[in-house]
């Protein structure tokens, strides 16, 4: 392919007198590839530095990965590095805990936003909405975790649990054991916050790859707005939706400081929302650079590491490849 | 006359430009009613203001009254989807849903709980799309997707679904723009058999399919109505200067 291309591009050289060509194109072609190949470059460079962070994650790991199998490294509940006991399973329930609670928490309210935003708002609510959103999106994630240490701790522990104690205690998911404040739900909530964003923008952009057409056909036989929405409009960007959810739950996964600063970090077992909990992110954030002469205990921080980077790359491929055919289409 | 559809003193407008400018006119009942006019005359507008399509654009202003059977629709106690069930529209490019054939016809009919069970919707299904000239073509397949279907028979197909939430007036904004000869033609066919029980509304810009549909004529120009009357009275003696060189094809 590049040889033909090598070969005409020769050839229109040597008929310089043709009528489409002058001198000076050639050397025009050639500055052209040259800035076509620096940009392919330049584009592929973080693909490859994730690629070097992973590789490199990796080798760090090898110490602990080799040492151990990788199912108990995963699934065993005791971490004493001193002892040489390295589980990341609390770490990963932690994750997952603060995570499902956040976007559990985050999405209903950024459908019901986006839904109005994208359906219902007039042109001049959108514009000023949307900049505001923005702005949510921009604040740095110690400020949410400073809010969450002055909000949210005191108001899960004042008011959401007693209301919980009193009305829900019996299932344990919500039953109250360490009455502190600091936990699963204080992380889930600044998370909710701090997602949706991200949630909102995407979904919003979701639903405006829907061509009006459609929704007219359907208002044009008498549905009215809401069933034109849930029949036509809904279906058509579930896997949108799905996909924006999968993304906001990928940087919840990854929010470190904002999570670590209200969620109690106790290497446990958590069952309820109430418990505290520690994740990855934050079992990486409190020690790396700490105790390390404990042996293996570098390789065992950078496999953890390297366990959050995985599921995130996936979270976001996936979600990413969704959305962009859906964004996509709405051009074709 | 007796009129279906009767406007009086209707203005437009889009921010500050005005696209229809004191229009007064009535639509007469069971006939096929042609608007017709230069690109960009308004004549989208004057249809879009018949099903309160307008209210889905930012920024368009409307004052005046537009009656249906003496009801201003635009009162404040009517109910627009009552409106827009009776006053049903078929649009410049057809826009099947992203559903089956069979689906396409039921969704307005289920919307308004027209039927009790699946035999009579089985049923409807049928006679609209015998209606709508679709039904031969399309009875081996109807739990295909509607988007399977070429250009001329989805436009048949929105016809259908129109039809199928029993409106007593169709519109249509250059509903054969998009087509073939063969399809145009076939769409033609199906609005004159129709027009016995339906008053219809047609936009068009091509004076020929004008003369062919045309019972009744409405020529605007820059978002005024310059002429309305019966086809045989304007086309063969216009009153006005405008619409006599429109006619004659001077611009
Ligand atoms: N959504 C809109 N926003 C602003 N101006 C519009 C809009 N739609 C139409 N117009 C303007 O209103 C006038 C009439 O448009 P339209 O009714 O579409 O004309 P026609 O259908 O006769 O071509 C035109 O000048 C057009 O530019
Ligand atoms: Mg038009």
């Amino acid at each position: 392919m590049s040889e033909t291309y090598e070969i005409l591009t020769i050839k229109s050289n040597e008929q310089a007198e043709g009528r489409f060509t002058r001198p000076s194109v050639a050397a025009r072609t050639r500055q052209d590839r040259a800035a076509r190949r620096a940009f392919f470059i330049i584009t592929l460079l973080p693909v490859a530095l994730i690629i070097i962070v992973a590789v490199a994650l990796l080798i760090r790991a090898w110490p602990i990965l080799s040492a151990y199998q990788l199912s108990d490294l995963l699934f065993s509940e005791v971490w004493k590095p001193g002892e040489g006991k390295f589980g990341f399973w609390p770490f990963i329930l932690g994750t997952v805990w603060v995570t499902v609670v956040g976007v559990v928490l985050s999405v209903p309210a950024c459908l019901l936003v986006s839904i109005y935003l994208a359906e219902y708002a007039h042109a001049a609510t959108r514009t000023i909405a949307k900049p505001v959103l923005d702005l949510l999106a921009a604040i740095p994630p110690v400020v949410y975790g400073v809010w969450g240490l002055l909000a949210i701790v005191p108001f899960v522990d004042d008011v959401l649990a007693p209301l919980s104690d009193r009305w829900l205690g019996s299932i344990s998911i919500f039953a109250v054991n360490q009455p502190t404040g600091f936990g699963i739900l204080a992380g889930g909530i600044v998370l909710a916050v701090m997602i949706a964003p991200l949630i909102i923008s995407v979904v919003y952009e979701v639903f405006s790859t829907v061509p009006n057409d459609l929704r007219h056909a359907s208002l044009a036989v008498g549905a009215t707005q809401w069933q034109t929405i849930r029949n036509i409009v809904l279906p058509q960007v579930m896997p949108g939706i799905i996909a924006a959810v999968v993304l906001g739950a990928s940087r919840a996964l990854g929010e470190t400081i904002a999570v670590l600063m209200v969620v109690g970090n106790v290497p446990q077992i958590p069952t309820s929302i109430f418990d505290s909990a520690y994740p990855l992110p934050a079992l990486i954030a409190n020690n790396y650079g700490e105790m390390m002469s404990i042996p293996l205990y570098d390789a065992a921080l950078l496999g953890a590491a390297l366990v959050l980077l995985v599921v995130i790359l996936i979270f976001n491929i996936l979600s990413t490849m969704v959305l962009q055919r859906m964004l996509r289409r709405k051009w074709a | 006359m007796d009129a279906h559809i009767q406007v009086n003193n209707l203005n437009v407008y889009y921010g500050r430009q005005q696209a229809l400018k004191d229009v007064n006119i009535e639509i007469p009942k069971k006939q096929i009613t042609v608007i017709m006019g230069p690109s960009g005359c308004g004549k989208t507008t004057l249809l879009k203001t018949f099903n309160r399509f307008l209210e889905l654009t930012d920024g368009a202003q409307i004052t005046g009254e537009v009656l249906v059977d003496g009801e201003n629709i635009y009162d404040r106690e009517v109910d627009v989807t009552e409106v827009r069930k009776a006053v049903g529209l078929l649009a410049q490019r057809p826009s099947p849903l992203p559903m089956s054939i069979f689906d396409n016809i039921v969704y307005g009919m289920h919307i308004h709980r027209m039927k009790r069970d699946r035999r009579e919707y089985k049923a409807a299904v049928k006679h609209y799309l015998e209606i709508a000239g679709l039904w031969d073509e399309v009875q081996k397949r109807l739990h295909d997707p509607a988007t399977s279907l070429s250009i001329g028979q989805q436009q048949r197909l929105c016809l259908a679904r129109g039809l199928a939430v029993e409106p007593e007036i169709i519109l249509g904004d250059e509903p054969t723009s998009a087509l073939d000869p063969i399809s145009s033609q076939n769409i033609e066919s199906r609005l004159l058999d129709l027009k016995q029980n339906y008053t219809t509304v047609i936009v068009t810009h091509t004076l020929r399919q004008a003369r062919r549909l045309a019972d009744y004529v409405i020529y605007m120009y820059l978002g005024e109505v310059i002429e309305a009357g019966p086809a045989k009275e304007v086309f063969t003696n216009p009153k006005h200067e405008r619409t006599k060189q429109y006619l004659e094809g001077l611009f």
